[in-house]
């Protein structure tokens, strides 16, 4: 059995769907994240399972027990990172994380856990004085102060610069790799990739696509778009069946191996001797690889 | 029992580390106390039988600090912890939920314990207030009791407010008109009749009389068993709302 077990979870909120039918299986040790746009029900699905909404139907097992009647001693087992700080700023980050050290059975080390989040510089400031992304470091230090079997991360890195990004990714790296299991929510495709063994795409309260990350990545690969200003010679049979949309004076191609048929294209501009005026890559949209995954809904 | 002693201490830190709160509950009621004094320095007041001024005031405003703080202060900080998702946090961890607000009342509670030993040293040393020995032990129970019943409907009342950036507003509304009529800046039996008599419904009008009895030196000495039962009826009726109507959570849920 897994750590976490969902089947047919369903929530509605006044009779608007936030959740309509998740299924879940989440084994030990794993990274597990739940992709999605905002809205999609991401957090609606993890603050049940973290205890703090009750499902309308379906089966909620988390380490074994239904997160609405866990006891304290199942709470002692999780740790958590809410959207939502929740932390007093008008504490120092040591004064917050020593007072959450006491009330879990067998806390890490205070200093050790406030070195790991990279904050043991301002372990001694008033947390309202740190940046966005220090603040967020906190909480991460809070969720892992009574060291947890299984930690829930809401959007983790939301806010965050990219330096502070990839510290955080190492963190989580650093968790799992202690054993941990990790269920992760982010509206970022790259952090999804990044982290996890597993994803599942969410949107509409739904599961559109779950399986490896690579897979997920390489399907944004795949919809790379090229675009330029439309020349006057028209181009090679090759190339041009490989135009989608001509419109405007602009032309636009889609491949599913952008690399080669850029490399096709400039090297027959060249040789024709034809400026590709604006010509650019464009990567598609977190929204259009949804859009894409949810269109291949079985 | 070790985390309630825990929670108490975060509690009254956050507390001392927010200049405003501290300024309403502890120095505001204090001011009061120095300038009424030094105002009405000497006069005697004619609806007591010439209580000296200093001698009503000192122990009326004083046992108002008790309000402030477990009332108007606990009703604002809570509201708005949980407006702030700290309450919500806390739910998350294995911290008992009876021992995180068991530390918020205790906390509160010495807070306003402290102002009233405070003030009364100061009315004690500054404006010849007389201390009736007999009776303290009675004004200190008086305190822990009404501590504890406007700390119940301080969260009752916040159980109530659904909206934080509303707690303020709605601690004061609820508690300013009260304090005019019950004897806390004026005496009540200077006014009709009628207005003591709809004073002594609510709780704090009984609360002061219970308190300031034990500091007049021209009345006998009773145990207020009426003002006390009317206080510990109020805290239960708070304690009940505060059960069943108490949430943890923002009013403004982040549904995604």
């Amino acid at each position: 059995m897994g750590v976490i077990e969902v089947a047919d979870l369903r929530k509605s909120y006044d009779g608007v769907v936030a959740v309509a039918g998740i299924d879940l299986s989440v084994e030990a040790g794993e990274v597990f994240a739940l992709l999605g746009p905002n809205g999609a029900g991401k957090t609606t699905t993890v603050e049940i399972l973290e205890g703090y909404r009750r499902p309308d139907s379906g089966v909620v097992r988390v380490l074994g027990a239904d997160p609405r009647r866990a006891p304290a001693t199942w709470r002692d087992r999780i740790g958590i990172v809410l959207q939502q700080s929740g932390i007093e700023k008008e504490l120092t980050v040591r004064e917050a994380i020593t007072r959450l050290a006491r009330v879990y059975s067998r806390p890490a080390d205070v200093a050790a856990t406030i070195d790991r989040v990279g904050l043991t510089e301002k372990a001694d400031a008033r947390i309202k004085t740190l940046s966005g992304g220090q603040r967020r470091r906190v909480d991460m230090a809070a969720a892992i102060i009574g060291r947890p079997e299984l930690i829930f991360l809401d959007e983790p890195t939301t806010g965050f610069d990219p330096a502070a990004r990839r510290e955080a990714w190492r963190l989580v790296a650093e968790l799992a790799a202690d054993g941990a299991t990790v269920i992760l929510t982010t509206h970022y495709l790259d952090e999804a990739h990044q982290l996890a063994d597993r994803v599942a795409v969410i949107a509409g309260g739904r599961i559109v696509a779950e399986g490896d990350p690579s897979t997920l990545g390489g399907r944004e690969q795949r919809l790379a778009r090229i675009r330029f200003r439309t020349p006057r010679v028209s181009l090679p049979p090759d190339l041009r069946k490989l135009v989608s949309i001509e419109l405007n004076g602009w032309t636009e191609m889609i491949d599913e191996a952008a690399v080669s048929t850029l490399h096709a294209l400039t090297g027959w501009a060249l040789e024709h001797d034809v400026a590709l005026d604006g010509l650019e890559v464009i990567r598609p949209s977190l929204e259009d690889v949804y859009l894409e995954l949810a269109g291949e809904t079985p | 029992m070790r985390l309630l002693w825990w929670e108490f201490v975060h509690h009254t830190r956050v507390f001392w580390r927010v200049p405003v709160a501290a300024f309403f509950t502890v120095a505001f009621p204090l001011m009061f106390l120095v300038l009424f004094n030094l105002l009405n320095g000497g006069a005697r007041i004619e609806a007591l039988g010439g209580l000296a001024f200093a001698q009503f005031f000192t122990p009326a405003i004083a046992v108002f600090s008790i309000v402030t703080a477990c009332y108007t202060n606990l009703v604002i900080t809570t509201s708005m912890d949980r407006e702030d998702g700290i309450l919500k946090r806390v739910l998350g961890t294995p911290l008992p939920p009876a021992a995180h607000l068991g530390g918020r009342v205790l906390a509160a509670s010495g807070i306003g314990l402290s102002s009233v030993a405070v003030m009364l040293v100061v009315g004690v040393l500054a404006f010849d207030v007389r201390v009736l020995w007999g009776r303290l032990a009675t004004a200190a129970l008086v305190l822990v009791i009404g501590a504890a019943c406007w700390s119940a409907l301080a969260l009752a009342v916040a159980g109530l407010t659904s909206n934080g950036q509303a707690a303020p507003a709605i601690a004061n509304a609820t508690i300013l008109p009260l304090a005019f009529i019950s004897g806390v800046f004026f005496p009540v039996e200077s006014g009709p009749e009628w207005l003591a008599v709809l004073a002594g419904v609510f709780p704090l009008r009984p609360f002061v009389a219970a308190f300031s009895e034990q500091w007049n030196p021209l009345v006998e000495a009773g145990f207020p068993l009426a003002e006390l039962a009317t206080l510990i009826a109020w805290g239960g009726l708070g304690a009940l709302v505060a059960i069943r109507r108490f949430t943890w959570e923002p009013s403004t849920k982040i549904r995604s």
